[in-house]
């Protein structure tokens, strides 16, 4: 893959890395604002590869996809953030280590 | 030759934002390195005839969901002794790094991308603006459309019944 001129290997390669770094921040982090914002932040790669690839395919249904994706990003985050503050009711932490009601 | 520096510019501050991301002890902190992170992918969603989503990642993203999740941490008044705990541990960070590197990430980069020859399509010159994602939404994608808007009331009245003391 050479430097110049961009192809879309190039957008789909940090599309990739962009992903992983969201991974890496769920699994790593115990606060759960920090997941939610990882969960973000793997919507946008995946947001990127659609665009690239609708810009390969010269089809608007990837642009579409992105807008629907956006959309239930935002109601999964307001959600989301609905579930914290109940939670942070409950037990005063936002802590992830600290909700295992269920556990047993 | 300036399109190719934009994109590494754009490329380098959305993967640098992402690493600070995870691995900011202060939530608030993480929060405006995410919103940098959306703003170079708006940059890099203009760079691909996609005028239309790059200004609703803006408006949407970076405007609205960002201000909610900051809102809410402002809200709950955390105090720097209960973040400490949840700090990040460089350690396991490199860790996961590594290990998704070599499941993931490495046979993306090595083995399926270098046997695809992706080229750019031919565009027309309105492809991406707000009138051709409109007739193409309200034309092949007007059910699922409406039903979004089902879902984002369901999603509303959904918060208010969790996050209300009581009904």
């Amino acid at each position: 893959m050479e430097l110049y001129p961009i192809t879309p290997n190039h957008y789909l390669a940090l599309s990739a890395v962009l992903f992983t770094i969201g991974i890496a921040g769920v699994l790593t982090r115990k606060n759960v604002f920090m997941t939610l914002m990882s969960l973000e932040l793997m919507l946008n790669a995946v947001n990127l590869s659609f665009i690239t690839f609708a810009k390969v395919n010269s089809d608007l249904t990837g642009h579409v996809f992105v807008l629907f994706v956006v959309s239930i990003a935002a109601a999964e985050a307001c959600v989301g953030l609905a579930i914290v503050i109940a939670l942070f009711r409950l037990k005063e932490t936002v802590n992830l280590d600290m909700f295992k009601s269920l556990k047993n | 030759m300036l399109e190719a520096m934009v994109f590494y510019i754009l490329a380098a501050a959305s993967v640098i934002f992402g690493l600070l991301m995870i691995t900011r002890v202060n939530p608030i902190s993480s929060a405006m390195t995410l919103i940098g992170v959306f703003g170079a992918l708006a940059g890099l969603y203009a760079m691909l005839n996609a005028s239309f989503v790059s200004i609703i990642q803006i408006l949407v993203y970076a405007g609205g969901i960002m201000v909610l999740v900051i809102f809410v941490i402002m809200l709950l008044n955390l105090h720097k002794d209960d973040l400490q705990p949840m700090r990040a541990q460089p350690f396991w960070v490199i860790l996961a790094l590594v290990a998704l590197f070599g499941t993931i990430l490495g046979p993306i980069l090595f083995c399926v991308l270098p046997n695809k020859d992706w080229t750019w399509g031919s565009l027309t010159p309105d492809f991406g603006t707000l009138m051709m994602v409109g007739e193409k939404i309200f034309s092949d994608f007007l059910f699922p459309f409406e039903i979004l808007s089902l879902i984002l009331l369901t999603a509303v009245i959904g918060a208010l019944v969790m996050a209300k003391r009581k009904l």
